[in-house]
């Protein structure tokens, strides 16, 4: 995919510029707010990275201009100001997430990820299949292998997570701002304790694992060995 | 001379200045129309009984002439009293009465006015005695003075007037003394309080003003400076501990950060242990963050600028998540979670910021009745349980987390609320140390507290938050999903 990134910071643009070419995305510059917004004009990104604090125009007028012309090129808005109102303003500037620097890599690479494939608002999908594994939205049910898997509420939103995102690295944080709504980091690992219960329903007993730890990222369900 | 000036200039000194002047006009004013009017009063009426006496004569000489006038002038003088007569002829002559001859202030009068005499053995003297009188025309040439003596009268008047003046001097006297002697308490007062300041200024802060104990308003602004800055020096002393700490729980990581690189890089294992080396930098950095965060977010939740989104809630849903989150780690420590929640109440709050209190809660609750149970957890054997319960206590909201853990020893629980204290000082144990220091912050932005109690054995923490309006009921009941912020925003 194209990635812009609007960052006025030298150094921090080209590790990002570098590290997603290294993943295989094409990923242009722009030093400040006039030019990004030149840039995303012209309607070649399929993710823009917009800095909040930048010269000549700040992040969050930048995606407001673009979103009073239309544009829905998904946002991610980085910031310094990590507190539950800065991310309000961000959000409601027409952001679609929000990322508070100093974040890792991984973290920024499986949100702009998200953000590219999710689906468009009209197509509502009301089935996620992996593999062998079902889930239906409508009526609450998962099987695997034709055989019923009885989830708590809870499980049932975070399966339903990881697999509206099949093939792609989630997140522990993404989890717990999605799943739920959560800003905070638990000073336990409380992710990883959900995610070793669901798994030992959802894959216990199969030969084919479809839930997997991602090291050092998050995790990805998804069907393949590799 | 610089005091005097002071003194002078001051404004209890200035008011008192300008409340006498205003004073000794009004007095003056007053005891001048009082005489004017009791002057007035006085010769009117010494002037109508000359008239009627006039009136009398008047008819003698009808029926008598010239000489029988004489003659009652004549006797009429010779009694003693304050009445004056001379009747002379046209040449001026005295004919009969108690005067010598007729009084200069009288020779071209109409009508009663006021002259000098002098009185038997004082004749001629200027000494002379004021009276009233009045000139008659009498048919014949003669003519007719009837006068009354007033000396008595206006030497009474002029001894009031004097007396009067006197007060005024005497009062305008008095009242400047009293001035400045209250100007002088109420500056020395004023004094201290500058002083003080002028010592804080100067750098010490533990200066208080002196108070008066007399609990008037100077003795109140003094109270309400000196709590301004017990609350200043308490912010300055904790703004110090912050520094202080930051500096300690700031740079212990961060020197084992540098020297795991340092050790990484002069490794002559190469590769491997560079990639080791840096993925510990990387932890070590991700700690320091969070730290760094829950700092800012301390500062900024007690700063007080956190303004936004604070709704109604009902408190049974956020235990409930948070009791959710928390459920499955608890089982893997082999603790039982019990909740017991009321029902229907509701708080002002911001959802995120309290449940993040109660995750610290719930948090500490768990690591410490692990620890309490050897670490040996994860067995599955349910070694304890961990109470969450949510209660109505009079106007407030409590929620409460205990465990049954080492607990916290009476005399160091306030201290535990500090920021970076880890009571049992072993700094190997994971955690910032903010935790509760984090909770306690957000309870006071609430308008609550966060207090520590036995749990007999174990721990109780117990948030106290103001109770909330009534709940528009849309939240969901304990354990049940709502539909995150996140997800809505995503669709």
């Amino acid at each position: 995919m194209r990635v812009l990134v609007v960052e006025d910071d030298r150094e921090t643009a080209q590790f990002l510029q570098r590290s997603l070419r290294e993943s295989g995305h094409a990923a242009d510059v722009a030093g400040d707010g006039e030019t990004g917004l030149a840039l995303a004009r012209e309607g070649r990104y399929d993710v823009l990275i917009v800095d909040r604090m930048l010269p000549r125009r700040d992040g969050l007028s930048v995606v407001q201009a673009l979103r009073a012309e239309g544009a829905r090129t998904p946002v991610l808005i980085l910031s310094a100001l990590g507190e539950v109102d800065d991310r309000v303003k961000g959000l409601r500037a027409g952001g679609d997430d929000y990322l508070t620097k100093p974040y890792a890599y991984t973290e920024l690479l499986a949100r702009i990820e998200a953000l590219v494939r999710r689906p468009a608002p009209e197509e509502q999908v009301t089935r996620y299949s992996v593999g062998d594994l079902a889930l239906d939205r409508l009526s609450h049910k998962v099987t695997r292998a034709g055989e019923p898997i009885l989830l708590q509420p809870r499980e049932f939103r975070l399966l339903e997570y990881l697999m509206k995102h099949a093939g792609q690295v989630v997140t522990r944080t993404m989890l717990l701002e999605n799943v739920w709504d959560y800003h905070f980091d638990p000073q336990t690992n409380v992710i990883d304790v959900h995610i070793s219960r669901l798994r030992g329903k959802i894959d216990k007993g199969f030969a084919k694992q479809l839930l997997h730890t991602v090291r050092g990222a998050g995790y990805m369900i998804r069907d393949g060995a590799d | 001379m610089t005091a005097l000036t002071r003194l002078l200039s001051s404004t209890p000194f200035r008011l008192t200045l300008a409340y006498m002047g205003a004073f000794v006009v009004a007095a003056g004013l007053i005891v001048g129309f009082i005489a004017w009017r009791a002057n007035d009063l006085l010769t009117n009426k010494v002037v109508e009984t000359l008239e009627a006496e006039i009136t009398g004569l008047r008819e003698q000489f009808q029926t008598g002439g010239a000489e029988r006038l004489a003659a009652i002038v004549a006797q009429r003088s010779a009694q003693p009293g304050s009445s004056l007569y001379l009747l002379v002829d046209a040449g001026g002559r005295k004919v009969a009465g108690n005067l010598n001859r007729v009084p200069p202030e009288l020779e071209s009068a109409r009508q009663g006015t006021v002259f000098k005499y002098g009185r038997g053995s004082e004749e001629g003297s200027s000494a002379a005695r004021h009276a009233v009188g009045v000139p008659l025309p009498v048919p014949g040439g003669l003519t007719l003075i009837v006068g009354r003596d007033i000396e008595d009268l206006h030497r009474f008047a002029g001894t009031m007037g004097q007396l009067g003046l006197w007060s005024i001097v005497l009062l305008s006297v008095l009242g400047i003394g009293a001035g400045l002697a209250i100007s002088r308490s109420v500056l020395r007062r004023i004094e201290a309080v500058t002083d003080t300041s002028r010592k804080i200024m100067a750098g010490d802060l533990s200066k208080r003003i002196p108070l008066h104990g007399s609990g008037d308003e100077l003795d109140r602004l003094s109270e309400n400076l000196n709590a301004m800055l017990g609350r200043i020096e308490e912010l300055m002393a904790a703004l110090r501990e912050v520094s202080d700490n930051i500096a300690h729980d700031l740079k212990t990581p961060l020197t084992r950060l540098r020297s795991r690189a340092e050790a990484a890089l002069r490794n002559p294992d190469g590769a491997a242990s560079y990639r080791d080396g840096l993925t510990k930098t990387i932890e070590e950095a991700d700690e320091l963050i969070k730290t760094f965060n829950s700092l800012l977010l301390i500062a900024r939740l007690e700063g007080g600028a956190v303004a936004e989104s604070m709704t109604p809630v009902d408190p049974a849903s956020i235990i409930g998540d948070v009791a959710e989150l928390y459920e499955p780690v608890a089982e893997e420590a082999g603790l039982r979670l019990e909740i017991s929640a009321a029902k229907g109440l509701a708080i002002d709050a911001n959802r995120e910021l309290v449940s993040q209190a109660v995750a610290n809660l719930v948090d500490n609750a768990i690591k410490y009745s692990v620890d309490e149970a050897n670490g040996s957890a994860g067995d599955g054997v349910a070694r304890g349980s961990i109470g969450i319960s949510l209660a109505h206590v009079g106007e407030r909201v409590e929620i409460a987390v205990a465990d049954r853990g080492p607990g916290v020893a009476p005399e160091d629980r306030e201290r535990a609320l500090a920021r970076f204290v880890r009571l049992e000082k072993s700094r190997s144990r994971p955690g910032s140390g903010l935790g509760l220091s984090l909770v306690a912050a957000v309870a006071r932005l609430h308008g609550g507290s966060i207090r520590l109690e036995d749990n007999r054995p174990g721990l109780r923490a117990v948030l106290s938050l103001p109770a909330g309006g009534a709940l528009v009921s849309t939240a969901g009941a304990p354990g049940m999903t709502r539909v995150p912020g996140g997800q809505t925003r995503r669709v």
